[in-house]
């Protein structure tokens, strides 16, 4: 495995643990059901450590305990957080309140949430300057704000630092709420996903200015994340937690050259490669939620290489070299067999283009607007029989609002022609004729938002059903359960409602819908933004083997270059409204033409 | 132009739980269990139960007929079988309490009900239609809410004369404003929601939408907008009543008998205290169920992180 090389990889620092944790434990309140237990964690001066973990892993409760802090209804049980050797979790409130965005401050995901929206950006950061003293004067606190600015690379004039948060893009109030996490020079950084709702391009600059900033501060720094290709490049250890605990902690290059705890192996067999040499592979099933876990290790039912004592006892720390701690049962068995060995090559002639191809959906000078505003310009290309088009761009590029012309979803004003097997196509959905709209079918990108949650998931499947097809009850209901079983689901579902299901299967549940429509076009978009790593490789294999066993013809939007060699043959990339650059998969990301889709490709994050 | 971004609170992120009941209560189902829960709720269908109760029986258990002369006017309780004494004309006061309940309490549910079918209908068809169909009928209902309900009421009335259909349906008109708005403020959240936009794409009828896509994720707030109205519909009818324009003598109507025995309400208090005790309490009652639903509604709110 190829391992990327950062400008400065390894500055010399001193190895002083700023950051010790030790045997952390932290319960649900009343119930006592652990979320987190013997959560160790050292982070060295100058150090960035990847916490890494899928949903319900417990990574953000044990980022949030650093400070003290606890979401309502849990509480830290036992263990220590100390910051240059005191003891967090000792300290009273008073002391406490200095320590929080002192000594150590967090950088929340979701900073539009996190900054106040009433106050200007200026205020907030001498603010937080103020109440921890720093300086002596108003003017040393301004000279200090003026340059956190430069450093977050933000303007640093007044009229910049006079505007509310709601003026700032995405990426410049996570940058703000950065610059106030570094503003009192801290000893301690907690991250929590502060890239998730960024753009790529958008992403790769915050995760520089982290880079830079723990650099030159020497301030050791917490990364929480789901997905280990975003810090393959920023962290230098990696700790993997599941079930709520560390079951892996080693340096960035051991983890990704010779990762010794199964999870950590199949973790990253579901990062999309780019490169398209490594087939993708999810992780079936999903992490257990606090009081659900299975006795001995939690990732016994998940797990290739269990055998029974792993459900019985819960695998010991073991340091299998120095700072390179493994718990796991069968490590070395683990371990014996080389990495590679999971990595399957992709099959490439499913990218090969076929000799004679048939448009399905051909697209002229398409222009459409949002209100009075014209967000797409232009646009023409086509979708071919039984072939996957990628639609790349990032957010505002147009991209879900030509998926959503095509679907006849576009509430606004659409200019130019979308014909669907040579006939125009109506431009509302209601305005077509039922063979049409059943050959069309659309799968949204959240699926906690696209299926009716006072539904059950047989109501929801037969909604197609009972539109397209005239059908007996039992016709229906075999139906549906060859529709569940086409994505992998038990018809045990059918009776269940969609918030008993986790996110995966209810994206899949979304996914059988529209193909108990039996489409010909399957238009997704965005449909595994919202999930996991993991769980989305799972999606991912799913629909690619679909498309190829059905021959369905699928437009697949998505915002991500990684994943578009794992499922598409075509790949058009989006900017502002109008297709960039268009052509073979191999072809546009071995040698993409456009200055866009270049910056987008060396922007994606790669393991 | 992307859609754009939903906030959603940390637990519609996290896993759900692997344990799958088969039968889940559906929210509102939730939402009672929960008000049940708080003592105001018990006590609010304890006392709205007895009220109802009371009216229920009350003709059956009557010591005398509610037109029958058994005493002189305004006779003090002191008089045997009399618990009550008598009225202006000398009916038995217990008796006409007992029968007096039935209609405020019938007319105020019937109003209530017509004003949660009028006004959820409405509110579904303008949160969901919008356009010049929403800015019309909303400006038309603004019309309807600028009266006071019982100025409102009382318009009519003064014009087609007091008679009771005419009395519910204005009352029940008047809700149906205020609950088309409450209606409408779910039904344009919920209908930014994909499942919208999923069945649209089937080319589902419009009103199956309404109903069967939109009405279901609505239920809660309008059980709390009943509760609330039905409060103000009891209070509404009664004073209706008490004005000469609901039931007409001789019928037995706390109302009613509010208003004719007032005169007398030094020598004989009776058949004026005990139906405004009655009328007082029964709104107590059903303000307490309203309240007890609402708190449990962003109870569950807060817990699920669904509107």
């Amino acid at each position: 495995m190829e391992t990327v090389v950062t400008q400065d990889a390894t500055p010399a620092r001193e190895s002083v643990a700023v950051l010790r944790v030790e045997g952390l434990r932290i319960v649900l309140d009343p119930s006592g059901v652990d979320i987190d237990d013997e959560v160790s964690l050292l982070i060295h001066r100058g150090e960035v450590l990847g916490l890494v973990g899928e949903s319900a892993s417990g990574k953000t409760t044990v980022g949030t305990s650093l400070l003290d802090y606890q979401r309502r209804g849990a509480k830290i049980a036992d263990g220590h957080v100390e910051i240059d050797g005191q003891d967090v979790l000792a300290m009273d409130p008073g002391t406490l309140r200095g320590v929080r965005g002192g000594q150590i401050s967090y950088v929340p995901q979701d900073s539009s949430a996190a900054l106040n929206p009433a106050l200007r950006i200026g205020t907030q950061l001498m603010e937080i300057l103020e109440v921890h003293g720093f300086g002596s004067s108003t003017a040393d606190r301004e000279a200090r704000v003026t340059q956190m600015m430069t450093e977050v690379l933000l303007p640093s004039d007044k009229q910049f630092l006079r505007r509310y948060p709601h003026q700032l893009s995405g990426g410049q109030q996570q940058r703000v709420a950065i610059a106030m996490a570094f503003a009192n020079r801290p000893k301690v950084i907690v991250l929590d996903e502060p890239t998730t709702a960024l753009d790529v391009t958008t992403q790769a600059h915050v995760l520089d200015t982290v880079r830079d900033l723990t650099r030159s501060y020497g301030v050791a720094a917490l990364y929480i994340t789901h997905d280990l290709a975003v810090v393959s490049n920023l962290a230098d250890r990696i700790a993997v937690m599941y079930a709520g605990r560390v079951v892996e902690t080693g340096t960035r290059d051991e983890l990704f050259a010779a990762g010794q705890h199964p999870y950590t192996r199949k973790l990253l067999a579901s990062i999309p490669d780019i490169t398209g040499e490594r087939a993708l592979r999810g992780i079936p099933g999903w992490a257990p939620r606090p009081g659900q876990r299975p006795s001995g290790c939690a990732f016994t039912p998940r797990c290739d290489w269990a055998v029974d004592h792993c459900g019985e006892e819960y695998p010991p720390v073991e340091e299998v070299s120095p700072g390179h701690l493994v718990r796991c049962w069968r490590h070395e068995e683990v371990s014996a067999q080389a990495p590679e060995l999971d990595v399957q090559l992709r099959d490439k002639s499913l990218s090969a283009p076929e000799t004679e191809e048939h448009q399905v959906i051909s697209i002229r000078g398409v222009t459409a607007f949002y209100q009075r505003k014209e967000t797409l310009h232009d646009i023409n290309t086509s979708l071919s029989e039984r072939r996957c088009l990628a639609l790349v761009g990032e957010s505002g590029s147009g991209k879900t609002t030509l998926a959503r012309c095509i679907a006849g979803l576009h509430p606004h004003k659409i200019v130019g022609d979308i014909e669907f097997m040579g006939k125009p196509l109506a431009r509302d959905a209601r305005g077509r004729p039922r063979d049409t709209r059943q050959a069309i079918q659309y799968i949204f990108q959240s699926p906690y938002s696209s299926l009716n949650p006072r539904k059950t998931i047989g109501q929801i499947l037969s909604q197609p059903l009972k539109v397209f097809f005239d059908l007996s009850r039992s016709e229906m209901e075999g139906r549906m359960e060859q529709a569940l079983q086409q994505v992998a689901l038990d018809s045990s579902l059918l009776s269940r409602y969609p918030d008993q299901l986790s996110g995966g299967e209810r994206q899949r549940v979304a996914i059988a819908r529209g193909l108990a429509a039996e489409p010909t076009v399957l238009i997704c978009d965005e449909v595994t933004s919202w999930l996991d790593v993991s769980v989305q490789a799972a999606i991912i294999e799913l629909l690619a083997g679909l498309q190829r066993n059905m021959g369905l013809s699928m437009l697949f939007v998505t915002h991500n270059l990684a994943l578009v060699r794992s499922i598409s043959q075509e790949v058009a990339v989006m900017n502002d409204g109008r297709i960039v650059e268009y052509g073979g998969v191999d072809a546009v990301l071995d040698d993409p033409q456009a200055d866009y889709t270049k910056k987008l490709l060396s922007d994606t994050p790669t393991v | 132009m992307s859609t754009p971004k939903i906030i959603v609170s940390d637990s519609e992120l996290v896993e759900p739980p692997v344990v799958h009941p088969d039968r889940r209560p559906s929210e509102w189902l939730m939402m009672l269990r929960e008000a049940w829960r708080m003592g105001r709720t018990k006590i609010g269908v304890g006392i709205f139960g007895a009220i109802v109760l009371l009216a229920v029986v009350g003709p059956w258990i009557a010591p005398y007929s509610p037109t029958e002369f058994v005493a002189p006017p305004f006779s003090s309780p002191s008089i045997p079988k009399m618990w009550l004494g008598s009225d202006y004309i000398g009916h038995d006061v217990l008796t006409r309490v007992l029968y007096g309940g039935r209609t405020v309490i019938l007319l105020a549910l019937a109003a209530t009900v017509i004003g949660l079918v009028l006004g959820v209908t409405l509110g579904l068809i303008t949160g969901y239609a919008r356009r010049w169909i929403d800015e019309s009928v909303m400006r038309l209902l603004d019309v309807v809410l600028a009266f006071p309900q019982i100025v409102l009421a009382l318009l009519f009335v003064s014009i087609l004369g007091p008679r009771l259909w005419l009395i519910v349906l204005i009352v029940g008109i008047g809700h149906a404003s205020r609950i088309a708005r409450v209606a409408r403020a779910a039904t344009l959240e919920v209908s930014q929601r994909d499942f919208v936009r999923a069945a649209e794409a089937f080319g589902i009828a419009r009103w199956k939408i309404l109903f069967n896509e939109i009405l279901p994720s609505i239920t809660s707030p309008l059980l709390v907008e009943f509760g609330l109205r039905l409060t103000y519909s009891i209070g509404l009818i009664a004073a209706l009543s008490f004005l000469g324009f609901g039931m007409q003598p001789p019928a037995a109507d706390w109302g009613l008998m509010i208003n004719e025995n007032r005169i007398g309400i030094i020598i004989q208090p009776w058949p004026v205290v005990v139906p405004v005790l009655l009328i007082g309490i029964l709104t107590i009652g059903t303000n307490l169920i309203a309240d007890g639903l609402g708190r449990a509604l962003i109870g569950i709110e807060r817990d699920t992180g669904l509107g």
